[in-house]
């Protein structure tokens, strides 16, 4: 039996380097170009170690065998302890060459995969601002033209090969942003500007979350990255531009008087309205993005009233009140929500 | 079994019994269902005609008076609101000062409370209706901390947002003299 549950045992793990490979959110998914390149290092890293390591051990099993031969043969009253092998020598003199020529290699390795990342963050096409918040994303695409910068929230859009400098900054404690299938983790410090620079080399969906505990809900902070074409993140941009519609429904514009005149428009902006908040997300194409508070819902009609009504039973401690707003109010500002595509 | 033991047994007995005081205080992400039934503001003012004793404390000042939760997110809500552009960070300027023992409509929570709901003349605004029951409550258990009012174990020594001064429990205070707030 004991074979069979070893040959079990040792087939999980097997099990679980497929999950590795799902490219939504993968240290493996070797989606961005730093991703890759250090997904090679890795490799290098991993074959070399792996390599001395097999050594160590069949040395180590041959000197167990050894002693255990010498001990029979009784070396003390034989007094042929001191004789050693003629080989040792010169595999002692290759065990150190090959540890330097290891080590060289490494080294040589690092080295140029940190020289190409260097020269991928030369040539930055486009500048995004990434501000951590308790606990939501706050994006902002900067553009030396003002009616071309984009305030978003939650959900970051890529074009395809464009190296893109992500400047990291944070309104309250250390978060830190982490896509693993584009990149590595960088932090974002209160008070510090840090950055990383992205250069996506696939289209798709990647998921990011905090990768710091920032509090209660640090769980519950993710954020979406569409990598798309050029042309498609083009549209998405100059659409993302455009100020939210005037409602055109009766419930609708009822929506849209509460929200830009009540509790909502002390917090959220929305673009083309009084609605001018800088201390929650951007709701201007609210019903455009995938998920609700940072990735906590998925988006869509029955959740987004579930979200307005009581935020605090679904992500609880959010800085986002629970209102107690009206049944009538509720059907009205979900019915103005959803015109916000 | 030696007397000594026995003590120690006591002891260590009394110490788990003491354990029990550590709940420092409820951490309620949700108003209380009395913040619905009474509107703030529904305290009177400070100005009591005569002799006559002033109203009792507003129910909810319980919940939200020396809880450092409720600082915490006044705090948070004082930087977000723009407290700050008036108030400066409780020294005053284009309004009056909050870290002083200084109250022109009363220093205790409720009354704070109104006055950030309700809006005073010359330019402080009603909050009514854009925070809500609970922000407002949390606001005013902010600004008392600003003149030392609540208990120090409640005050962040470490404020949850950035800050250049020396942490709040290490500013000094003078003793209030205030009457509103000697009643409590």
């Amino acid at each position: 039996m004991m074979p069979r549950s070893f040959a079990r045992a040792a087939v999980l793990p097997l099990l679980l380097g497929g999950c590795a490979y799902q490219r939504y959110q993968s240290d493996f998914g070797a989606a961005g170009v730093e991703d890759r390149q250090f997904l090679t290092l890795f490799w290098i890293f991993l074959g070399v170690c792996a390599f001395m390591y097999a050594l160590v051990i069949i040395f180590l099993g041959a000197g167990i065998a050894r002693s255990r031969r010498a001990a029979e043969a009784n070396v003390v009253e034989t007094g042929r302890h001191h004789r050693s092998h003629p080989l040792m020598r010169s595999t002692l003199i290759g065990w150190a060459a090959l540890i330097g020529v290891g080590l060289a290699g490494l080294a040589i390795a690092s080295f140029f995969t940190d020289r190409s990342m260097a020269a991928a963050a030369a040539n930055e096409k486009l500048s995004v601002t990434v501000t951590g918040n308790q606990w939501w994303w706050d994006i902002v695409y900067n553009s030396g033209d003002a009616s071309k910068t984009l305030r978003t929230a939650n959900e970051l859009h890529l074009p395809v090969g464009v190296p893109t400098r992500i400047i990291l900054n944070s309104a309250d404690v250390i978060h830190s942003f982490w896509v693993p299938s584009l990149a590595g983790k960088q932090d974002l410090i209160p008070g510090r500007e840090n950055d990383i620079i992205i250069v996506p080399k696939t289209t798709g969906m990647f998921r990011g979350q905090c990768a710091e505990f920032c509090g209660v809900q640090h769980a519950h902070m993710s954020l979406v990255v569409v990598v798309e074409s050029y042309p498609d993140f083009v549209k998405w941009w100059s659409h993302q531009l455009q100020p939210a519609p005037m409602p055109t429904t009766p419930l609708a514009m009822a929506g849209y008087k509460y929200v830009t005149t009540g509790p909502c428009s002390a917090c959220h902006s929305i673009g083309g309205t009084t609605a001018g908040g800088l201390v929650a997300p951007d709701l201007t194409h609210l019903a455009s993005r995938r998920s609700l508070a940072a990735g906590t819902l998925p988006m869509n009609e029955g959740n987004l009233y579930g979200w307005v009504e009581d935020p605090q039973s679904l992500k609880p401690g959010v800085h986002m009140p629970t209102i107690g707003l009206e049944p009538d109010q509720l059907h009205a500002v979900v019915a103005y929500l959803e015109t916000l595509k | 079994m030696s007397s000594r033991f026995r003590a120690s047994l006591l002891l260590l007995g009394v110490g788990a019994l003491a354990l029990g005081a550590c709940d420092r205080e409820e951490h309620h992400s949700r108003a209380k269902p009395i913040g619905e039934t009474v509107p703030a503001g529904a305290s009177a003012p400070t100005i009591f005609p005569g002799s006559s004793t002033p109203p009792p404390l507003d129910v909810r000042a319980s919940l939200y008076d020396n809880n450092a939760n409720a600082i915490a997110q006044g705090q948070q809500l004082y930087m977000q609101m723009n407290c700050v552009g008036c108030h400066s960070h409780g020294g005053g300027g284009m309004g009056p000062a909050l870290m002083d023992d200084e109250w022109r409509y009363g220093g205790r929570i409720d009354q704070i409370a109104t006055t950030i709901a309700e809006g005073r003349p010359n330019g402080m605004p009603a909050w009514r209706g854009k925070l809500t029951e609970d922000q407002i409550w949390d606001l005013a258990a902010y600004v008392r901390s600003l003149s030392g009012l609540p208990s120090k174990d409640a005050v962040s020594s470490r404020a949850e947002s950035m800050s250049a001064g020396t942490p709040q429990t290490l500013t000094p205070h003078p003793e209030t003299n205030n009457s509103d707030a000697a009643q409590q």
